[in-house]
């Protein structure tokens, strides 16, 4: 659905993607994961068409998002970590940009506000930061676009509002619809995001899937440090650990290892994960 | 039943369901909820959901009825009897042998607590 070919990108004294390559497909949520500065968001943003990439070196759904064609733009929605605060109420904010969006569902925005518990009639600039980011997940997901892009979702969301942000995507998810969902917080999107993509500086050092990370990878905890560890940690219960899964164990795979060990070792994570 | 944190999601789902079954809370040619139903209330990817699916498929434990959903075989709880009791004696036992002979428990002394916890 999502094909990146050959991508770069700079800033004006900053490159920030020398011939990125990859393909995503429907009916998956994509975990963006990567450090400060790597690109995360300009990712999201090109994809969206709000930044210009190098000719076709990016097609989603088959259009080159920069054109910005009203094909392409009703199948896609961008969630920017800190959205602009609307003016109105929360009900005028989507019913007057619900309408470029042809499968908008109404009555499911009403729904997903009621679960967050936010008033539609409520004013934006009257709500918390995080009462916000609940009224524009909602807004979002309720578009049901085939392309939904989340920057930080979970960032000021409290902590009720965080299982059922994963409820919420869980459902949201279909064979024709793709999610990428760019995220420090780890931990609030454990066992939601699948497959996951890890970005460094120098491009994608690992784009697999959790069972695939788990069939080459073995997550462990022991009291005292292995010296087969590729990336140990020390946590209250001894240390945390991961080594190559040479003795095929299904293990869970615990994101925020996998992300620190992918950093240390680049090259063994390009070399194993290979397609 | 022994919970294990460490476990792919997919096996700890498998394993709470296996339970629902055996302490009867679902039963046997009863229908259980859909891939996106369960996904959506543990808060977990529907893909996750499928992996466990098709676990619990080969294990003849729950089988699908084409277009309808998901029903629990009527041999289910032999079945995940049967699994059990071979992890138990393969991987539980001998972790708990292992500790007996780390801390110099004769057999004799478990057998008398046995038997007073099964009087």
């Amino acid at each position: 659905m999502i094909h990146i070919n050959n991508l770069s990108f700079s800033y004006p004294k900053h490159e920030v993607f020398r011939s990125l390559t990859f393909s995503l497909e429907g009916g998956n949520v994509y975990g963006l994961l990567g450090q400060n500065g790597v690109g995360k968001t300009t990712l999201l943003k090109i994809l969206a068409g709000l930044q210009r990439s190098n000719k076709e070196a990016c097609l989603v759904n088959g259009y080159n998002p920069y054109k910005r064609q009203p094909a392409f733009l009703r199948e896609v929605y961008y969630l920017p970590e800190e959205p602009a605060c609307p003016p109105g109420t929360v009900n005028d904010f989507a019913r007057c940009c619900g309408g470029f969006y042809p499968r908008f569902d109404l009555g499911q925005f009403y729904g997903l506000l009621d679960r967050f518990g936010i008033q539609p009639l409520a004013r934006f600039k009257d709500l918390s930061a995080g009462q916000q980011k609940k009224a524009h997940i909602s807004y979002a997901i309720a578009l049901n676009t085939s392309l939904l892009l989340l920057d930080e979702p979970s960032n000021g969301m409290d902590i009720p509002s965080k299982s059922l942000f994963r409820s919420v995507v869980s459902q949201h998810i279909t064979p024709e619809r793709v999610l990428i969902i760019s995220t420090h917080q780890v931990r609030d999107l454990e066992n939601l995001i699948d497959p996951v993509i890890i970005l460094d500086k120098k491009g994608v050092v690992l784009h697999a899937t959790i069972e695939e990370i788990a069939q080459k990878l073995y997550f462990f905890r022991d009291v005292d440090e292995d010296p087969s560890a590729l990336y140990a940690e020390e946590v209250p219960a001894g240390y945390s650990m991961v080594r190559s899964n040479t003795a095929h164990h299904d293990s869970k795979v615990d994101l925020e290892i996998l992300f620190n060990a992918a950093l240390l070792h680049r090259d063994w994570f390009t070399d194993h994960f290979k397609k | 039943m022994e919970f294990n944190e460490h476990k792919a999601i997919y096996l700890q789902i498998a394993e709470t369901l296996c339970e629902r079954i055996l302490i009867g809370k679902w039963k046997a040619e009863e229908r259980i909820p859909s891939v996106r139903e369960l996904g959506a209330s543990l808060g977990v990817n529907p893909n996750t959901v499928a992996r466990t699916y098709d676990y619990l498929q080969q294990m003849n434990v729950i089988y699908n009825k084409r277009g309808i959903g998901y029903f629990v075989t009527s041999q289910a709880r032999e079945e995940i009897v049967s699994v059990m009791k071979t992890t138990f004696l393969k991987e539980e036992l001998p972790k708990f042998f292992k500790k007996m002979n780390l801390l110099s428990i004769p057999f004799d002394e478990l057998e008398t607590i046995y038997k007073q916890n099964n009087q």
